[in-house]
């Protein structure tokens, strides 16, 4: 799981700090034997290949992309019924194979489950790996510096051992790990450390003058925090949704809630939630502004363009009231618990009253918004009428104009407003448990006016009209504003950032850190008692200014001048790789 | 001046724009056709031109970040790479083919890209907020972000064989932009009044226009092997117009280089969502059609990042799946926004 297409310092064999290798090597191997665990060990250096890792990347892609397609559940149940009642064939397979859910679906669980271990497994083992890399010292200078990638000779006059200790001044200055051994350690072939076994082919000159160096250890820590960031952030997902809840409510204005299980309209509890845990504060909603779009008369005629209310309210109880904003964009918060503003409707303030005058029934009643412009749709239920119950549909139209199919609303801000009510008689839940939003009708008839049709009361704000039959009478006495609020409780949300930004950091690092041994070598003196230094380097991944590394720290050595010009690596080197291209790819 | 005049301003200068981008597309094409016939003429032809022009001519690939309409900085960066090595080319040089007429489109480009930029300061100011907040101020946006992005690369290096190959598909994007995004200046929804929408849609934006470069450079990289193979094989290599290209190492590298950039700003881009989404819907991850196809492009990104590092893909699967990867974008900018209702319904647009 590196970014690095190699994951080593190749040109040269197998590293130890190379940290890809352990989990690259597992998916062509067969398992040695035939022993339960000799196939366990091959399926789990299978799963940890960076192979299966990558196919499994990919198939969250491809699993994730049905749910922006179908409806889901968890975010739009109306639709989903709405597609299963369009599609009878085709939508209860959908449900089956959990394509109305597919975020909790069993195969995209796997999918992602299965991710989350092949990550571990690969980056445990790295950790490891790279942990012993930071507590030991970068591998000797390899016998053969010209087969490096970027290579530079220059000659010098002076005494080589400055030359040596002006190398590691300036790698160390540089910010290289310098590796601490005297002049004289043997080399080794091919930029592994001697405990590889290499050393005991070197066949270099004991008297070795070399100074090695290495830097860009961060790179590989920022790939591992990254990795490691994901992982916590898939965590604390997990850990948000198994204790957190969210409720939502409808608070007309003027009216409270507080913070209870049976405050709520709709309460969705995670698994490990303790409903009598909540603290119960309170919010009394004073006030709710809306605006709407009324300049523009194109697409985004009567957009919301801004709505925030004033509320008062109660921390805790006996916690002395306050008066807070609550807007978009800007919750109340009560510990890990914000109540958000969501949306918005009109609740018409009715009274019913029977044939002598007594008051049936009296409170704002909030209607569902329908569409951009508020029309909006409730129910009057009122259940004390005698002999029979009275019940209501209604549309609410904010503002009101006659259209081809009769009253439509144009706004939706209340400029003219009118409410229908459909007046029906008989026995309320009939079905059973309903929304307060609609009406169940089976247990119903509904009222006849004079002609002998369906009755149809149309009121405007102080009007009052009589129900058919000397029922009595309804009155509109006006229209609130109601808010609508969710309330959300997430303890892990501070866990899912920091670990994001992490990850975010390591990622930044692990493309832009390079990491890169440089080396240096001071050569016998010739006949005119001067001696060749040579300067090479190798990094991890492509990187285009090794060679200007390179040159950049022969430039600094004590004594320099060019001997028959810089000879750069890529001279009659053909077995090489390409500059900067990495290793020959399997 | 009113908002509404600021805001007819701002289309006219945006047409303005659109037409020098136009003069500026044919000036690369034509400078893309010079330098392409001066490489890539038929050997026989080659030989003689190559003795013609004498001290000047060089043997071997000649296309390593270099091209032929670059007088001044064209010197000292013939790569150390050697690819395939069929087809020679004259060294470039002031009087080399397609100088002046390269030298005419960059100028172009960079009158289009101001213009493109005040069509945007008329617009913010005509709605009062940063214009990045529907599908038309989008593409706009990205549009000038693209050019403004490429046109800074080529200041410091050669980069004027991929003109034509960045101006073109800007030109469309900003003809279908004005022609079925375009929406009236207006305020926002409250849910987008806020301090995150100069974060996280800018740098929505910036991640996006780097990705669009990278996969421009991908898909010529596609093609530039596999003309590279057919020449390998003794066949001729087509399309004839990257010859005049660097060589398929090379663009590698260049697309490779641009998206490891665009990744951690797509990272940005999401996170920062997820804040904002958690302040302004109380959630910062609801599987929301936009946030999923986010997470998608994201997670195609990474895969193109591991399958480079992993052995047995080949850097041509690698490169295939970034294409996939800006594929998906795509996706997520048109196909999303018209057809997956959901809270990120932002275009302005009405789905058909």
């Amino acid at each position: 799981m590196t970014d690095d297409r190699d994951g080593g310092f190749a040109p040269a064999a197998p590293d130890p700090t190379d940290a890809a290798a352990p989990v690259t090597d597992g998916p062509g191997s067969r398992p040695v034997g035939l022993g339960a665990r000799g196939w366990a060990r091959w399926a789990w250096r299978n799963l940890t290949s960076m192979r299966t890792a990558l196919l499994l990347l990919l198939l969250v892609a491809v699993a994730a992309v049905p749910g922006s397609i179908f409806p889901q559940r968890g975010i739009d149940p109306v639709a989903v019924s709405n597609y299963l009642r369009d599609n009878p064939t085709l939508g209860p397979w959908l449900a089956r194979l959990g394509f109305f859910s597919v975020y909790s679906s069993v195969w995209f669980s796997a999918i992602y489950l299965l991710l989350v271990v092949s990550v571990i497994g690969c980056v445990v083992p790295r950790t490891r790996l790279h942990l012993r890399a930071l507590r030991s010292a970068p591998p000797a200078a390899p016998s053969r510096l010209r087969r490096l990638p970027a290579y530079t000779r220059v000659e010098t006059d002076a005494d080589p051992d400055d030359v040596l200790a002006a190398a590691r001044a300036a790698l160390r200055r540089s910010r290289y790990r310098v590796r601490a051994d005297p002049a004289g350690t043997p080399a080794d072939p091919a930029g592994t450390p001697a405990d590889t076994g290499a050393a005991a082919a070197n066949t270099a000159s004991p008297r070795d003058r070399s100074v090695a160096g290495e830097t860009g250890y961060l790179r590989e820590t920022g790939n591992l925090l990254f990795h490691a960031g994901i992982l916590v952030v898939i965590v604390a997902l997990a850990w948000g949704y198994l204790v957190g809840w969210k409720a939502d409510r409808i608070v007309p204005v003027g009216q409270s809630f507080t913070n209870t299980v049976s405050g709520y309209d709709t309460f969705a509890p995670g698994p490990w939630v303790d409903a009598d845990d909540l603290v119960p504060f309170t919010v009394h909603l004073d006030r709710l502004d809306v605006r709407f779009e009324e300049s523009d008369q194109g697409a985004q005629f009567g957009a919301a363009r801004d709505f925030r209310a004033d509320t008062t309210v109660t921390p805790y109880p006996g916690a002395a009231p306050e008066q807070r904003d609550l807007r978009v964009n800007g919750p109340l918060t009560f510990g890990d618990a914000s109540v958000y503003l969501l949306g918005n409707g009109y609740a018409p303030r009715l009274t019913v009253r029977d044939a002598a005058g007594a008051v049936l029934y009296e409170q704002a009643t909030p209607f569902l918004p329908q569409d951009g412009v508020y029309t909006s749709a409730g129910a009057v239920k009122v259940p004390g009428a005698r002999p029979e119950q009275l019940g209501f549909t209604g549309v609410l139209l904010p503002t009101a104009a006659q259209g081809p199919n009769g009253p439509e609303s144009v706004f939706p801000d209340l400029r003219d407003p009118v409410l229908i009510l459909n007046p029906y008689v008989g026995e309320l839940f009939a079905g059973g448990a309903e929304s307060v939003y609609t009406l169940d009708t089976s247990g119903l008839t509904a009222l006849t006016g004079a002609d002998g049709k369906a009755a149809r009361l149309e009121l405007r704000p102080g009007q009052t009209v009589a129900l058919p039959g000397g029922r009595g009478t309804v009155t509109l006495e006006g229209i609130d504003r109601w808010a609508g609020v969710s309330t959300r409780y997430d303890p892990a949300k501070p866990l899912a950032l920091t670990s994001a930004l992490v990850a975010l950091l390591g990622l930044v690092a692990s493309l832009l850190i390079r990491r890169r041994r440089l080396f240096v070598r001071v050569g016998e003196p010739g006949p005119d008692g001067r001696r060749v230094v040579e300067v090479a380097g190798l990094a991890r991944g492509e990187d285009a200014t090794l060679q200007g590394a390179v040159d950049a720290l022969a430039a600094r050595l004590p004594g320099v001048g060019a001997a028959d010009g810089p000879e750069r690596a890529g001279d009659g080197s053909p077995d090489r790789s390409p500059e900067g291209s990495g290793p020959p790819r399997a | 001046m009113d908002p509404q005049g600021l805001a007819s301003l701002s289309n006219t200068v945006l047409y303005t724009a659109m037409g020098v981008l136009a003069f500026a597309m044919i000036a690369f094409a034509l400078h893309t056709a010079k330098v392409t016939s001066a490489r890539s003429a038929p050997p026989q032809d080659r030989t003689r031109e190559l003795v013609g022009a004498g001290a000047s001519a060089r043997a071997g690939e000649a296309t390593h970040g270099v091209e032929a309409g670059d007088a001044g900085d064209a010197t000292g960066t013939t790569g150390a790479t050697a690819g395939s090595s069929a087809v020679g080319g004259p060294q470039p040089g002031p009087g080399s083919p397609g100088a002046r007429v390269g030298a005419w489109a960059m100028s172009l480009s960079w009158l289009a890209t101001m213009l493109l930029l005040v069509s945007m300061v008329l617009r913010g100011l005509s709605v009062r907020r940063a214009p990045v907040s529907n599908m038309f101020e989008f593409a706009v946006a990205g549009s000038f972000v693209v050019l403004a992005l490429y046109l800074a690369l080529a200041q410091r290096r050669p980069l004027k064989w991929l003109g034509v190959f960045v101006v073109t598909p800007v030109l469309l994007v900003l003809g279908i932009a004005i022609r079925s995004w375009y929406t009236a200046a207006s305020e926002l929804v409250p849910s987008l009044q806020d301090a995150w929408l100069v974060i996280h849609v800018p740098v929505a934006i910036l991640a996006t226009a780097i990705f669009t470069l990278g996969f421009i450079v991908l898909l010529l990289q596609l093609a530039q092997a596999r003309r590279e193979q057919a020449i390998a094989r003794g066949q001729r290599g087509r399309p004839r117009f990257l010859a005049g290209l660097p060589d398929s190492t090379s663009l590698d590298r260049t697309a490779y280089s641009l998206n490891i950039l665009g990744f951690p700003l797509w990272t940005f881009t999401l996170i920062a969502g997820a804040i904002w989404g958690q302040k302004a819907w109380g959630t910062y991850w609801s599987w929301d059609p936009k946030e999923v196809w986010t997470f998608v492009i994201w997670t195609i990104y990474a895969a193109y990042l591991h399958a480079r590092a992993t052995s047995g893909w080949s850097l041509r699967t690698a490169n295939i799946i970034a294409v996939v990867g800006y594929l998906a974008i795509i996706v997520n900018f048109t196909i999303v926004n018209y057809f997956f209702p959901g809270m990120h319904s932002y275009s302005g647009v009405s789905a058909p």
